[in-house]
């Protein structure tokens, strides 16, 4: 665990009123968007507990759906952004208490289901992709993949990586059963280039390949 | 940054025979990689913002979402209009542009969290009236805001900055503390005392509750903003004239987070006591939220 540094303390420069409920809602917007990296043409926002009890008057709701549009915490349009055209959106608000104080599903496309927490302060995690477990924060350049259960497959995918000279910090794996569908992140010290993304494509039984970029 | 107490800073400050800042602009740069001019170009950057946020601050009176707030600088300033501030001008300024900064953020306007966005206004109010007032360049604004960088970092080694975890204590609090510390460091305070100052700011608000009316950004906090910048001054005042805290601030930061963790959850955040469950706080929810 890093201690605090000096822009942890003072830091972000961001949109008002609440780190968590605006600042971090926009974060989680931004992941989604950067995982799903596709044009994005419908999204559905299911907001937990305190996201779904306040968020409205903490701009939860303009903070994910701008985040998904690719505005950053700083941008003042967020304040206007349901006057945006061109994306079909849409907000439930549920209570669960399984689940974190501050957390939101968010369907895409009716294809990716992407689910996070705001845990304060404006850091996120991201939970959950398609049901599988994962935990990323945006804290470092990461490669995400989704392929079929079988031997060898992390060796591959950490050799390009290898060869290309970029440290990995971490590996997480996941699988929903043995044989079926599993999903692998790698945390990276640097900024993967796109051909590390296009390689990895290219291994058999990989279904689906992201790169999800450090975030602000 | 690698240095978890405020004996390790002071320790280390003396043994390199730097002040705070500079020491933690050189850690900051070497931690990530960048140059001390770099580290220094970002934090005029949040000043330069801290100051749009001001500016724009007070010339609106545009309400909050919830459109109960949004209107106190715009009448601060018109009673200022026509009576002088019994404290004077640099009073006037700092309660001024506390509220300018935190109106702005309830109605999602951009500002700067230091350390969190409800407690937003209290840093830059007193580093940027005061530099006003005493015609302090931007090299000592950044000094100032660099301090008080160290000193929340150094807190949050201990205590969590959030009001869930140990209440206002933790946000405004360590706001308060952090401006004490850094407006000591403005008026030519050694490293005794600045951590005075932080001391002094620090235990005169161990306790504070985190009972926001409605779950928002708004009730205590807009208020509660320009009364800790307040606060943070006289603070620095007192230990600037050598008066000490008895309790080491090390200690008093122990105090922070044993008290954070005593004080009921119903207090920290969650709205279920407090300002929050007072009749006319549940009847504004039911106004707002149905």
């Amino acid at each position: 665990m890093k201690n605090k540094g000096l822009f942890d303390v003072i830091s972000p420069i961001m949109i008002g009123p609440s780190s968590s409920h605006t600042a971090g809602a926009i974060r989680l917007g931004l992941m989604a968007r950067c995982i799903y990296n596709n044009k994005i043409n419908k999204v559905e926002f299911t907001l937990y507990n305190s996201f779904a009890q306040t968020g409205k008057g903490h701009g939860t709701d303009k903070g994910l759906l701008a985040g998904i549009l690719g505005h950053c915490v700083d941008d003042v349009k967020t304040k206007d952004i349901f006057s945006v055209k061109g994306i079909k959106y849409s907000f439930n608000f549920k209570e669960d208490l399984s689940r974190h104080p501050n957390s939101v599903d968010i369907k895409i496309n009716d294809e990716m289901m992407i689910s996070g927490d705001s845990i304060g302060a404006g850091e996120i995690r991201i939970t959950s992709i398609n049901g599988f477990s994962v935990n990323l924060a945006g804290q470092y350049h990461t490669i995400l993949l989704m392929y079929k259960d079988k031997p060898g497959m992390i060796s591959k995918a950490s050799t390009i990586i290898q060869d290309r000279n970029i440290n990995i910090a971490s590996l997480h794996c996941d699988r929903n059963e043995k044989g079926g569908t599993a999903s692998m992140y790698f945390a990276l010290d640097a900024n993967p280039q796109d051909e590390v993304i296009e390689d990895i494509k290219k291994i058999e039984d990989v279904y689906f390949v992201t790169k999800v970029g450090k975030l602000d | 940054m690698n240095i978890l107490t405020f004996d390790e800073l002071v320790e280390e400050c003396k043994k390199q025979e730097k002040n705070i800042y500079e020491l933690i602009q050189e850690i900051e740069a070497a931690d990530a990689d960048i140059s001390v001019e770099e580290v220094r170009a970002n934090v005029k950057l949040h000043i330069e913002t801290m100051k749009s946020t001001i500016e724009t601050g007070m010339k609106s009176s545009e309400k909050a979402i919830s459109q109960w707030c949004g209107d106190d600088c715009e009448k601060l300033q018109k009673r200022y209009a026509n009576n002088k501030a019994l404290l004077g001008i640099l009073f006037e300024k700092i309660i001024t542009y506390s509220l300018a900064t935190i109106e702005e953020n309830l109605r999602m306007g951009k500002v700067v969290a230091c350390p969190t966005a409800g407690s937003c206004g209290i840093v830059p109010s007193v580093i940027i009236a005061v530099a006003e007032e005493q015609n302090f360049d931007e090299d000592t604004q950044i000094d100032a805001l660099i301090t008080a960088g160290a000193i929340g970092a150094i807190i949050s080694n201990k205590v969590q900055l959030a009001g869930a975890v140990a209440g206002c204590q933790a946000e405004c609090g360590v706001a308060a503390a952090m401006c004490a510390g850094a407006l000591t460091q403005m008026l030519g305070g050694n490293i005794t005392q600045i951590l005075n100052a932080v001391a002094l700011a620090m235990k005169n608000l161990l306790g504070l509750t985190c009972d926001p009316v409605c779950g928002l950004v708004e009730v205590p906090c807009i208020k509660r903003n320009p009364i800790l910048a307040i606060h943070a001054v006289t603070s620095s005042e007192l230990a600037l004239a050598g008066i000490e805290s008895k309790i080491p601030l090390d200690e008093v930061i122990d105090a922070v987070r044993q008290t954070g963790q005593l004080m009921s959850p119903m207090l920290k955040e969650s709205s279920l006591a407090g300002l929050a469950t007072t009749k006319t706080a549940l009847k504004l929810k039911e106004k707002i939220f149905g």
